[in-house]
């Protein structure tokens, strides 16, 4: 009788892991992993402004325009609710996706104006947090990149056979990525020191 | 025709042709010939010592170009490849210099991101590094580069560096699934040939000589050759209580030891700092 319990655990493991019920969860996981890292990065980026817009305010307060923009764009992109649900869900996910740009944007903006302002180039503060802004600029391409790995390698085990019938019974669905459109963008870190361009 | 056929297709499988990475030979990598024989001794003597005082790891590699790449990009390549540092310290650093792209790059492993900061890296990038290459003192930089930045992980709290003698078992970990298939296999069928205390004392014989090539350390190999003998002579097909016995607590290993060098299994977030000169 024991024998027989344990005959057919083995079997249900057997067969489990055979439809890649494993294999998702595991690539579930991975996803849920690289996307916190994405959101990581966002996060480290939106703490970098409020120091950021403060140096520049010091040094140029007639950009009065440009440093709204970026205290707008923060507060648009850190309204939406990043939780780790967010990724499945299209809609969200692209709403996200824009605001973060948008906070992208208006910070580069905002160092293209710096450029103008020498006292503030050479100002120690302001390079430490162009250092750090770059830093993450980089971080969050890194991220992002490690996340498209992810989901490629997870929607793929969602939609071959015989794991996307396993996916079918417990609800797996395929992930939403980084559009193509911003694919370029992706593949480059943004460039943001204008501190060479000049010279 | 069947030539361009052939080049989109290569072309669409890898994207673009990019910039192959490097085996890591050891802890300079000068694919450009910049440094004199001399002075990459005198960097890598420098880069050892430091890694078995304080276990972080640091290298440096100079290539011609990252064309197509940013330099980042190709660099996060590199140390994905590399794996500087020890495995969950992560504690690698990767100097890289791309001649004549004029860019170069501190990336710095997720355990030192700390200590070396952007900011940090940025000044040591900028301030240190890069005024001396602006004069053509290739040499010079990186060694300045290189002294910052043992300078600044010199104070950060890491892990003590792991002893010597552990490393050299490192190769336990991948042997086992060779010898544990060995021992069933071979001990099946020699206990069913010539019963079970001959068939045991060769199959015991067999995978100790193997665990002694394979590990090279006496006490291990005995030990494994007296399992092996133990499970023969008592007969398999009655559960597998037979995998506790092995010793755990062996593999980790991989790290640098004696003349060659490699990665200990860092990882890289994207940290760190780039400049041109």
């Amino acid at each position: 009788m024991r024998r027989f319990g344990i005959a057919v655990a083995a079997l249900c493991t057997l067969l489990l892991s055979g439809c890649g019920y494993n294999e998702l969860q595991r690539r579930d996981e991975q996803v849920k992993a690289a996307w916190a890292e994405v959101l990581n990065q966002y996060q480290r980026r939106a703490d970098l402004v409020p120091n950021l817009v403060n140096t520049v305010k010091g040094f140029a307060q007639q950009e009065q325009q440009v440093l709204t923009q970026v205290t707008d764009a923060r507060a648009r992109a850190g309204s939406i609710q990043a939780t780790p649900e967010l990724v499945d869900n299209p809609e969200a996910f692209a709403r996200f996706q824009a605001a973060q740009r948008e906070l992208g944007g208006a910070l580069s903006r905002l160092l293209a104006v710096a450029e103008s302002y020498p006292q503030l180039k050479s100002d120690a503060n302001f390079r430490d947090l162009q250092a750090q802004l770059e830093g993450t600029e980089n971080r969050i391409a890194v991220a992002r990149n490690r996340y498209i790995r992810a989901v490629q390698e997870y929607n793929v085990t969602v939609r071959s056979f015989p794991s996307n019938l396993t996916a079918m019974l417990f609800g797996f669905k395929p992930k939403p990525n980084f559009t193509v459109e911003n694919e370029q963008e992706i593949a480059k870190p943004p460039r943001v020191d204008f501190g060479t361009k000049n010279k | 025709m069947i030539r361009a056929v052939l080049l989109l297709s290569f072309l669409c499988a890898t994207g673009w042709a990019e910039v192959a990475v490097p085996p890591l030979t050891a802890q300079v990598v000068d694919q450009t010939g910049t440094l004199t024989g001399e002075q990459r001794a005198g960097l890598e003597r420098k880069l050892r010592e430091f890694e078995l005082r304080k276990g972080a790891q640091i290298a440096v590699l100079m290539v011609p170009s990252t064309a197509p790449e940013p330099i980042e990009q190709y660099s996060l390549r590199v140390v994905e490849q590399w794996k500087l540092g020890r495995k969950k310290v992560d504690d690698g650093v990767l100097l890289i210099v791309a001649k004549n792209d004029r860019a170069l790059r501190i990336e710095v492993g997720y355990g030192l991101e700390g200590a070396l900061n952007d900011a940090v890296a940025r000044r040591i990038v900028s301030d240190i590094i890069a005024p001396r290459f602006r004069d053509g003192d290739f040499y010079g930089g990186v060694n300045a580069g290189v002294d910052a930045m043992m300078g600044v992980i010199e104070g950060e709290p890491l892990p003590a560096p792991k002893e010597a003698a552990r490393s050299e078992g490192g190769n336990v970990g991948q042997a086992l699934p060779i010898l544990l298939i060995l021992a069933l296999v071979a001990g099946g069928l020699l206990r069913a040939m010539l019963g079970r205390v001959l068939g045991g004392a060769i199959t015991g014989g067999l995978v100790g000589a193997l665990a002694w090539l394979l590990v090279g350390t006496m006490a291990v190999a005995l030990f494994a050759g007296v399992i092996a003998f133990l499970f023969t002579l008592l007969g398999g097909g009655r559960g597998y209580g037979y995998y506790g016995g092995f010793p755990g607590g062996f593999g980790g290993g991989g790290f640098s030891s004696g003349g060659g060098f490699s990665g200990g299994g860092g990882s890289f977030g994207g940290g760190g700092a780039s400049g041109r000169w």
